[in-house]
């Protein structure tokens, strides 16, 4: 049953570990995954500590449905404070790690205190062993996890490790699982570091009891045709998440050069149609029909010949728009170096690409860069930059630090430059034409992050009943709804609907590219409620899971005020006011963000979230969602 | 006709349902170790193999069985365990070319696939069709055809040539 899995606590200084039961009143309150994730760190992080320091907490989970009947139930979700932003950090990843640990009976792992020498937890059948791993310390991450294997002589165990980027505290590190699976932004990777944990090596066959088999079954593959009959899953499967780029670059959605422009020119060696060509074939993570994994090999260059998989989206944008270069050489070996490494290629790409902007203006001199060539548009700097980074050499070292750090190093006015949102750098897109896009950037509760409230859709112009339809459940909604992208009108309802949308799936295990993200008629809180009871039998209505999504979140705004959060990081780095859009389509160009409308979208999503003026939950909204006698310790 | 499994392994993504949906349906759980079919993986050449019963017309399996609790079933083109007539002495397992046959600890008895007795429940959720249940006798047809194909394009090629000529 999946009920019947387990949280574990582990020392790491004293090298006690104690397993309990996660009673079934906990699970209905946060069912799993992120949800008791934020739970967990909320109660067991010291507050205001060091993020680095033995006070806070790791917690790594798998999602309440992982491993049973859903499609794509892979999802592993790491939390803790973050060492990147000082507020909530978490990352969630697919893969095959999530559901091995399942089968070995764990849904959560609480890494408490810090190792002396370097650990590595091997978790199998109901056991959690620590063990020692000087001989693993300093691999990389495909080397980590083959060393493992071969140590505890099983080629079936999945591996989460970091790699070099964590080991060396690199704040934004990574916490990874087989060739790219990446558990990426908020610094999850350096957390682990700082506790001189290497990995976790998992294997189980324990039985996850399915209350509801044949029902199961069945549903099942209605679920699965739901996700498969979408176009953009079908796109999604046979050009990976690359697809996006086209049509966003060509609307005037790719920041280029920093946020010097809005649209990369030459752009046709990084279109996904063109990365096709490396590709041999698409993998999926664990029950997943969507495959958007690409297996591609390195055509040129000195990696040539390299296998590895992706590139995403974001590895397009940050190897290729942001610091202005146009191969997809650079993309391809900017992605291998990033998941071998260990860190948030995200991260990478923006911080180098602001560096070059630096550069450019003079901030940075040859003498800061060590003669490197920070021009716009450097092929070879870029990638040099992933190795300077990963090891912390020189500007590499000062950019490990995180945007806001770095440029308090740096000086002069190196932060007028910096595109981020609490310390975390922005994805590639420029969300300037897009005020819902902005919206959930600058309140993400992880930092300036698309994967916490994306409206995706919203850039659909999906007739208003069609909105209205969606998002007027579980939940009735009355207010406005607009079709065009450009409008502030309704967005904050969209951003709020959507962040409790993704927090539900969080908790539940399930990828988000088989909720209503990408795409309008793919499942949500109504066939949720279906798959929860067929595999577990825990009874939950779509409102049920929907207040989940709500309590989850609110426990996150919680965490984030304890650590010092106020109105004002809800907020956008001034350009997105001042420098107009230069490039793309008509509608397009010229579009900044209007400060005035711009707070009031956000007064009104605190309304929708039951939030004062501040952004702080009212006594009334806590006690809504039994968060007022929190932290609770009850697990 | 009776049919077969037929694999394309250039179509498998390596995500396992098959493995997910084969232990439900036989033993109500998740569990890949009671999984009759398996993926077989080789991670960092982005490499996969699924793996199940051949149902061998001359089974090792059924060759080497001391008490005859394994028979073909000749109507669904498998072979089969007799599970009152067999006495768990793994000797299938050992004897099965493929490692098809396995032995589940926690039921303590020998499993393979059984083609779902008709429905293969790996074929119903493969969204690739990397596995199919296909007549015996069609399973060569697809990649004859492909063959054909490339000896198609050298003699168009051959008669362009000579048409220039």
């Amino acid at each position: 049953m999946a009920l019947n899995r387990k949280v574990a606590y582990i020392d790491l200084t004293t090298g006690k570990i104690e397993t309990r039961p996660i009673p079934v009143s906990i699970r209905k309150k946060f069912i799993g995954g992120r949800g008791l994730d934020s739970y967990l760190v909320y109660n067991h992080a010291k507050p205001n500590c060091d993020p680095l320091g033995p006070d806070n907490v790791c917690v790594i989970s798998a999602g309440l449905l992982v491993g049973t009947l859903a499609s794509a139930t892979a999802r592993t979700h790491v939390a803790g404070k973050s060492p990147l932003t000082g507020f909530f950090g978490s990352c969630n990843m697919g893969g095959f790690f999530a559901p091995e640990m399942a089968w070995a009976g764990f849904h959560h792992l609480v890494l408490k205190g810090k190792a002396e020498k370097p650990v590595y937890l091997w978790v199998h059948d109901g056991e959690i062993e620590i063990r020692d791993a000087g001989n693993i310390w300093g691999k990389t991450v495909p080397e980590a996890q083959q060393a493992i294997r071969e140590e505890l002589g099983d080629e079936d165990i999945k591996v989460l490790t970091i790699g070099p980027a964590g080991e060396n505290l690199v704040r934004f590190a990574n916490v990874m699982t087989g060739v790219k699976n990446a558990g990426g932004r908020s610094g999850m990777g350096a957390l682990l570091g700082s506790k001189n944990v290497k990995a976790v090596a998992a294997r189980g066959t324990m039985d996850i009891k399915i209350a509801h088999p044949e029902e199961a079954l069945d549903y099942n593959k209605k679920f699965i045709d739901q996700v498969t009959s979408a176009k953009v899953s079908q796109t999604q499967g046979r050009l990976g998440t690359p697809f996006i780029w086209g049509s966003t670059n060509s609307w005037g959605g790719i920041r280029t050069n920093n946020f010097q422009y809005n649209q990369l020119e030459n752009a046709d060696d990084v279109e996904a149609e063109s990365i096709d060509k490396e590709v041999f074939g698409y993998a999926g993570c664990f029950a997943c029909q969507v495959h958007c994994r690409g297996r591609y090999i390195i055509p040129t260059g000195p990696y040539k010949g390299v296998y590895d998989e992706g590139p995403e989206y974001t590895a397009q944008g940050a190897f290729a728009g942001e610091p202005g270069c146009t191969s997809k050489e650079t993309v391809l070996v900017g992605n291998h170096l990033s998941n071998i490494y260990g860190m948030d290629l995200l991260e990478v790409g923006s911080l180098t690409s602001w560096a070059m902007e630096l550069y450019e203006k003079g901030i940075l001199t040859d003498e800061d860069t060590d003669g490197l060539d920070l021009s716009f548009g450097n092929d070879e700097a870029v990638i040099e930059m992933c190795h300077r980074i990963a090891y912390r050499k020189n500007i590499g070292d000062i950019l490990a630090e995180g945007g806001l750090r770095a440029a308090k190093k740096i000086g002069k006015d190196s932060i007028k430059y910096l595109i981020h949102v609490k310390g975390m750098s922005n994805l590639h897109s420029d969300e300037r034409a897009t005020p819902a896009l902005a919206l959930g950037i600058a309140t993400g509760s992880r930092g300036s992050d698309h994967l916490r409230s994306r409206p995706a859709i919203d850039l659909y112009h999906l007739p208003e009943p069609v909105l209205r339809k969606i998002y007027s459940q579980p939940v009735p909604y009355d207010g406005p709804l607009t079709s065009d992208y450009k409008d502030y009108e309704g967005k904050p309802w969209q951003v709020f609907w959507h962040e409790t949308t993704y927090d539900a799936v969080d908790c539940l295990g399930i990828c988000k590219y088989h909720t209503t993200f990408l795409g309008a008629t793919l499942p949500n809180f109504e066939e949720w409620s279906k798959v929860i009871y067929y595999n577990t039998g825990l009874e939950m209505s779509p409102l049920d899971i929907w207040t989940v999504g709500e309590r989850c979140y609110n426990i996150e705004r919680l965490f984030n005020i304890r650590e010092g959060l106020t109105r004002k990081d809800d907020w956008l780095v001034d350009r997105y006011f001042d420098e107009p859009t230069t490039r793309g389509v008509p509608a397009v160009q010229g579009r900044s963000i209007d400060r005035e409308k711009f707070k009031k979208m956000i007064d009104e999503y605190y309304q929708h979230h039951g939030w004062d003026e501040n952004g702080v939950p009212t006594p009334e909204t806590l006690s809504r969602l039994g968060l007022d006698k929190e932290p609770s310790h009850m697990l | 006709m009776a049919k077969v499994l037929m694999v394309d392994y250039e179509k498998c993504t390596g995500c396992r349902m098959c493995e997910l949906v084969c232990s439900v349906k036989h033993e109500g759980v998740s569990n890949p170790a009671r999984s009759r079919i398996k993926i077989v993986k080789w991670e960092w050449e982005g490499r996969y193999i699924p793996m199940a019963c051949q149902q061998c017309q001359s089974a090792p399996c059924m060759a080497v069985c001391p008490v005859k609790a394994i028979s073909r079933d000749e109507e669904l083109n498998r072979v089969v365990v007799d599970y009152d007539m067999c006495i768990g002495c793994r000797m299938c397992v050992a004897a099965c070319p493929f490692g098809a046959v396995k032995f589940d600890t926690l039921a303590s008895k020998v499993i393979k696939c059984d083609f779902c007795d008709g429905d293969p429940q790996c074929v119903r959720f493969c969204d690739t069709k990397a596995i199919q249940y296909v007549d015996a006798s069609k399973i060569n047809i697809e990649k004859q055809r492909a063959a054909a194909e490339k000896f198609l394009g050298i003699m168009q090629e051959i008669t362009a040539t000579l048409a220039k000529v």
